[in-house]
């Protein structure tokens, strides 16, 4: 069961504002997909888990400047930009 | 329409008159197939490239699903949080395209980030599909699947991260491919699921599907999990090698209780098709696809609330300008996102989070594992198996969006095949009242030139395919 404080919580985890008259109807779905979820429990036995399906390396470049996406392009699609960088919000 | 007759009519009739026939043909059909199309754009960029020809698509309409990134067209991924973000960059996929000659005129319509089983959770509207205007297309790539079936383009693109290509592929009536995972380039693909999500191509016939997968595959360094294997899929299609002494297997989980009746007959007469062609079959255990569903949504939801952690309307996309960072971040995506989204990243960093971590999102990991092992034996004594792609045809619009878990539900054959990360093809197979029935084939890791040969054995022996949707 999810709780109307843990749908809160994981809200502002999420970074997603939720109103305190939504939180009902999440838990409520939620809940149902959660236990459907439980089914997971009858499965014994301990394995690896599977990560990645194929057996890949980290895979790493020369260190040597190649062509990439130019800071113009980068900032083609910013609300707000100033002096070649992005603009955000007052943090703190 | 066919890559060949298309080619032929641009020879005869030139490319402005293609592209004319496609826009009537969206404008007739009205099914919500594109969310943006930019046909001034395709005629320009065709015409500069008239006469560099050679390419195997050279000329060829293509719709793009909209969430792979194309440079200076509009790229939404059906979401709000997107709109007006027009990618600096082309995808890999959409490169090798181009380099093809293929001609991208849209952006088809999709699930909202590819999440969901029919194109309703689209920001800009459900598509409906061509067999019944009142049936979802299936999903995600609904757009992709139902442009196809329409006649507005010959192929597409889609992307399949637990089914998105099949499940509307066989909707929809038409071949869908999701290769084995590495094998096609994520570079440029909006990511919602990494581990899980393959881009894939959908056509009206295998041979077409074969032929944009041989465009689109193979090796992208700038894709850190693509794998360097070269595909052959040359012979796949050469009639003198038939499907004769292939050992097929039929898990019997796949026909669980929801399979309809004319689904379970369609697909049982497809493997005695297959028998006459001179294959053999066996019915095959796959005991972890029961969990498999729990599994793949656990950690797609997970990778998802990671993966959808960059929309904070700073770098692209919808903002809301209010606050300070957190309260605009917040706002942003309250705001930007859909519903059904918003429950996936919530579930997801609930499955993340501490004290629930080790019960959900390892648990889900060590699942796949099993279920991996399951193809691993299966792939032991078959050359492939064979299933339905869905339990059942297209369901009706609004039939079951406001029950996530339904929807989560019809997913069931689709979903272990990408937790495996093995390919798998939807191709026709049969009707049930008029709506398409879809048949899976899927192979061991990288033998893509196997299900496509058994694929095109099968289209050559039946006229399923030659079927044409009667809504449009």
């Amino acid at each position: 069961m999810i709780t109307r404080e843990d749908v809160r919580r994981v809200g502002w985890l999420s970074r997603i504002e939720l109103e305190d008259s939504e939180l009902d109807e999440y838990s409520r779905k939620m809940g149902l997909v959660l236990e459907y979820f439980g089914v997971l429990d009858e499965v014994g036995g301990d394995v690896d888990p599977t990560y990645h399906v194929l057996e890949i390396d980290n895979v790493f470049r020369d260190d040597v400047a190649g062509e990439m996406l130019s800071q113009g392009d980068a900032l083609l699609n910013a609300r707000e930009k100033r002096d070649g960088y992005f603009k955000s919000a007052r943090i703190v | 329409m066919s890559i060949d007759r298309v080619r032929e009519l641009v020879d005869s009739v030139g490319i402005e008159e293609v592209l004319h026939r496609c826009s009537e043909r969206i404008e007739e059909n009205k099914l919500n197939t594109f969310i943006t199309t930019d046909f001034e754009g395709a005629l320009t960029r065709a015409r500069k490239r008239d006469g560099n020809g050679g390419g195997r698509l050279q000329g060829v309409p293509v719709g793009v699903k909209d969430n792979i990134s194309t440079r200076g067209i509009q790229t939404t991924c059906g979401s709000r949080i997107l709109t007006g973000y027009v990618p600096p960059y082309d995808a890999c996929v959409v490169e090798r395209l181009k380099a093809e000659g293929a001609v991208i005129i849209g952006k088809t319509n999709m699930d909202e980030f590819a999440m969901g089983t029919s194109t309703e959770t689209s920001y800009y509207g459900s598509v409906r599909n061509p067999w019944g205007r009142e049936r979802v297309p299936g999903g995600s790539s609904g757009g992709s699947s139902a442009a196809v079936a329409g006649g507005e383009v010959p192929i597409a693109l889609g992307s399949d991260t637990g089914g998105s290509v099949r499940c509307p592929a066989s909707f929809c009536g038409v071949v869908g491919l999701k290769p084995t995972y590495g094998g096609v380039s994520r570079y440029g693909l909006i990511s919602y699921a990494n581990s899980l999500e393959q881009i894939g191509p959908i056509a009206t016939s295998v041979g077409d599907v074969a032929l944009l997968f041989d465009a689109i595959g193979g090796y992208d360094r700038r894709d850190s999990t693509s794998a360097e294997h070269e595909f052959d899929t040359s012979s796949a299609l050469d009639s003198d090698v038939g499907v004769e002494g292939m050992r097929i297997g039929v898990p019997d989980e796949y026909f669980g209780e929801g399979t309809s009746g004319a689904v379970r007959d369609s697909v049982w007469n497809a493997i005695h098709t297959f028998e006459d062609l001179g294959a053999t079959y066996e019915i095959v255990s796959m005991p972890h696809t029961r969990y498999a569903l729990a599994a793949y949504y656990v950690i797609a939801m997970s990778e998802a609330s990671s993966n959808l952690a960059r929309f904070d309307g700073l770098r692209y996309g919808y903002r809301v300008e209010e606050g300070d960072w957190h309260t605009s971040f917040s706002r942003t995506r309250r705001e930007g996102f859909g519903e059904e989204v918003k429950r996936r990243i919530l579930l997801g960093t609930y499955a993340l989070s501490a004290g629930y971590h080790d019960k959900y999102y390892l648990k889900a990991l060590k699942v796949r594992t099993l279920v991996k092992r399951d193809f691993e034996t299966a792939f032991k004594s078959c050359d492939l198996l064979l299933a339905p792609t869905m339990p059942y045809p297209a369901f009706k619009l609004g039939e079951k969006i406001d029950d996530p878990l339904s929807l989560y539900l019809s997913d069931v054959n689709t979903v272990p095949i990408n937790l495996a990360g093995v390919p798998a093809i939807s191709l026709p197979c049969g009707f049930e009242d008029d709506l398409p029935i879809g048949l899976q084939l899927i192979g061991n890791f990288f033998c893509e030139p196997t299900i496509l040969r058994a694929a095109h054995c099968f289209e050559q022996s039946t006229d399923f395919h030659k079927r044409k949707p009667g809504d449009v």
